[in-house]
């Protein structure tokens, strides 16, 4: 099998960075990995003997896992390394845990933390590939890549489709990524939500900007719902997570006034009954688990073509042992 | 037998005396004798030669952190006041919010004498407004004032009660010391990382907005009309903020005000890729801001400028960007900066960077010094308005190196400072 190659550089940090046949050339590698998963023995030995630790300091389940399953089908040695029972929670610094890990030579590091900037500072400081697994606000780069890779699969395009996110924009790292990356492959970008939850900026990102949902719904081709942390009511963002569904939940009363079918996406984890209902979560048009299987197959693309621009993969791969 | 200094051949620039010439400075025993065209200096005076330099009465920064009590891993007294010296100031206002805070006359004797012992840098110590720097309830403050505390501050904190700022701004008036105001809405912006803007919301940084900061610049200049007391205002970084003060100065308001070197010459954009060196507070804002703020600095708006050297370990720095402190150090790096960004950019003239890096620092604090009249004190800066150079963090005389502005090439440094006529820092 011949895949396509790009340069990716050391590190995946975010999409903000990445050009658009930097992004297409993930998407195009994730789709023949897609197969891999459909298999019934699902492992290739592309990554056989290269080591990768992830590193969560947040708790994740669904992208912890699914960077998991990609390391292990494509035959990676892992490690999931967690805050709460690592040294950190003995007062070792981001810094010294990067470097400790690195002393016991490591090839990449997935890494997930809480403070927004934190992929950048390991990628800068350790050799190693380093992939971001959402940093703080900032970005959550492979989230963003299978909503690309999702919508592009049901859609056939992105150039030109009109997407609105909707939700917490302000705290959310895969609002950020989304925006990047749609703007990248030549998307029509609207965000929707409180205004309290909006950055200060928000149209100077490019972007449109709603305060109402029923106005991002009569514009959008496709709606991608963030979910809504709920320590943000607790915060004071909004005063009732009934408030917010009652004026920004998406409901299919409100669908069913636009012109058209919108595909609908959710990050996940979905509050039922808050940000969006069961009906349209559960409906013809939503692709939220196919998100969840494509976000395998993205992962595989990111951590291969990673691995593909290290000097030692070459060696491995001349004999026979990996990309 | 009298000591005596003679500095020939430099061009002296002296704005309290209206005085730029190429003449002679003389010092005897600590104060200055004269100056002159054709000055016959004691035989055993100690000459210096100044041919090509700049002589101006030495620098004040009347907004230093140094750290001590407390904090002596990111600096110390005595390397503060070397740092200064190495920096060309001769005086520098130490910032009470140490651990534990300045805020009783022992502590400020403490700080004097620190300082005394340091042989560098005079140190004036500043006291806290409220006890503890909890906001509560007034500090000593005529005690401390006593023990040679200059001016009164919670700086690194806002007066968040308002109703206490009065207090101060009234009570520090027996007393004739100004009250420094760190000016802050804590409710707007204490969860705060930089400049609230677009910068912040790309990089997924909580925001400062500058409202924080423009509504206590207001309501302190609207206390100090009140009451008559005398309010400092520290950093000033907003363009509304400068305007104020301006407005306010119109209306005979006692304030002065403060421009840091960073301010001067940065924007927010210096945050990209998480610098922590570039994370200060006030942020770095817009450059709108900035121009505003050169703009203030020019037509006096803004009194001095000030470092806020603010020292940090650099283990403290080397971490993700909301987890490392605020502070940048400023006093090492002060002269080069503002000659070659800001003076060379035509946005002041060397005359006015004398007033606002000595005449008034020293007017606003009434700290002796500030001038080269016959009788002053003999703080001397010898500066070197050509010489090229890098920043460079090993050459740092101070115990940090958290510069936003390493690897700057700069133009213009200092070469010697001379305190009560005694050289405590040569190149």
């Amino acid at each position: 099998m011949s895949l396509p190659t790009a340069s990716l550089g050391k590190d995946l940090v975010g999409l903000e960075d990445l050009s658009a046949e930097q992004i297409l050339a993930i998407l195009d590698t994730a789709e023949p990995f897609k197969e891999i998963s459909e298999r019934r023995i699902k492992k290739v030995p592309v990554l056989r003997g290269k080591t990768i630790v992830n590193l969560f300091f947040e708790a994740s389940t669904r992208t912890r896992i699914s960077f998991e399953f990609a390391e292990k089908r494509l035959s990676a040695d892992s490690v999931n390394i967690s805050a709460a029972v690592s040294s950190v929670s003995k007062g070792e610094t981001l810094v010294d845990t990067a470097r400790n890990l690195e002393a016991m030579r490591i090839d990449m590091v997935v890494m997930r933390h809480g403070a927004s900037g934190a992929a950048q500072f390991l990628a800068d400081r350790i050799p190693s590939n380093v992939v971001n697994a959402g940093d703080g606000r900032h970005e959550h780069p492979t989230q963003g890549l299978l909503d690309l890779l999702t919508i592009r699969d049901h859609v056939g395009k992105i150039d030109g489709l009109k997407v609105c996110i909707i939700g917490d924009i302000l705290h959310s790292r895969v609002a950020r990524s989304n925006i990047y990356g749609l703007l990248t492959l030549g998307a029509e970008v609207a965000v929707c939500g409180p205004p309290t939850l909006l950055p200060l900026c928000a149209d100077e990102f490019g972007v449109e900007v709603f305060t109402r949902v029923e106005e991002a719904i009569e514009w959008a081709e496709v709606l991608n719902v963030l979910r809504l942390q709920l320590e943000r009511m607790e915060g004071g963002y909004v005063p009732s997570l009934r408030e917010y569904n009652r004026i920004w939940g998406v409901t299919n009363e409100r669908l069913a006034a636009a012109k058209r079918d919108l595909l609908i996406l959710h990050p996940g984890p979905m509050n039922r009954g808050v940000e969006i209902d069961s009906d349209v979560a559960d409906g013809e048009h939503s692709v939220i688990l196919d998100q969840v299987t494509n976000g395998v197959a993205v992962r595989m693309a990111v951590l291969y073509l990673l691995a593909g621009g290290q000097p030692e993969s070459a060696e491995a791969a001349k004999q026979g042992h990996g990309a | 037998m009298s000591e005596a200094l003679w500095l020939h051949g430099g061009r002296v620039i002296d704005p309290s005396q209206g005085v730029d010439a190429t003449i002679d400075v003389l010092i005897v025993d600590g104060l200055v004798v004269t100056l002159g065209g054709d000055l016959r200096p004691p035989e055993t005076a100690r000459t210096v030669d100044c041919s090509g330099l700049i002589i101006t009465p030495g620098l004040i920064d009347v907004h230093v952190h140094m750290r001590e009590p407390g904090e002596e891993h990111k600096e110390t007294i005595a390397t503060g006041a070397a740092a200064a010296a190495a920096g060309g100031f001769t005086g520098v206002c130490a910032m009470p919010n140490t651990n534990p805070p300045v805020d009783d006359p022992a502590a400020v004797g403490f700080v004097a004498a620190q300082g005394r012992r340091a042989g560098a840098a005079r140190v004036y110590p500043v006291g806290c407004i409220s006890v503890g720097r909890a906001g509560e309830r007034l500090a000593l403050v005529g005690e401390m004032v006593d023990a040679g505390a200059v001016a009164i501050t919670d700086d690194g904190s806002p007066v968040m009660d308002s109703g206490l700022m009065r207090l101060a701004l009234e009570y520090s008036q027996s007393f004739g010391i100004p009250v420094a105001d760190h000016p802050e809405d804590l409710g707007l912006s204490a969860s705060g990382q930089m400049n609230e803007g677009l910068i912040s919301g790309r990089l997924g940084l909580s925001g400062k907005p500058n409202a924080a900061e423009d509504i206590h610049i207001v309501r302190d200049l609207l206390l100090a009309e009140l009451t008559g007391g005398h309010i400092h205002l520290q950093h000033v970084s907003t363009r509304f903020g400068v305007e104020s003060i301006r407005q306010a100065k119109a209306r005979g308001v006692r304030v002065t005000a403060e421009a840091s070197p960073h301010h001067l010459v940065l924007t927010h954009e210096a945050v990209k890729g998480y610098l922590t060196d570039a994370k200060m507070n006030p942020p770095l804002r817009t450059s709108e801001d900035k121009e505003a703020v050169r703009d203030g600095l020019a037509d006096g708006t803004l009194d001095t400028i000030a470092t806020d050297h603010a020292p940090h370990h650099y283990d403290e720095k080397e971490t993700a960007f909301a987890d490392a402190p605020n502070g940048i150090v400023g006093l090492e790096t002060a002269v080069g900066v503002i000659l070659t960004k800001v003076v060379a950019e035509g946005v002041i003239d060397l005359q006015t960077m004398v007033e606002r890096m000595s005449c008034q620092p020293a007017r606003a604090f009434g700290l002796p010094g500030g001038s080269l009249a016959e009788g002053s004190p003999g703080d001397v800066t010898v500066f070197d308005p050509n010489v090229k150079w890098t920043v460079d963090p090993e050459d740092f005389v101070s115990k940090s190196r958290n510069s936003p502005f390493i690897g700057w090439e700069l133009t213009g440094r200092p070469c010697y400072t001379i305190v009560g006529g005694r050289i405590v820092f040569e190149v």
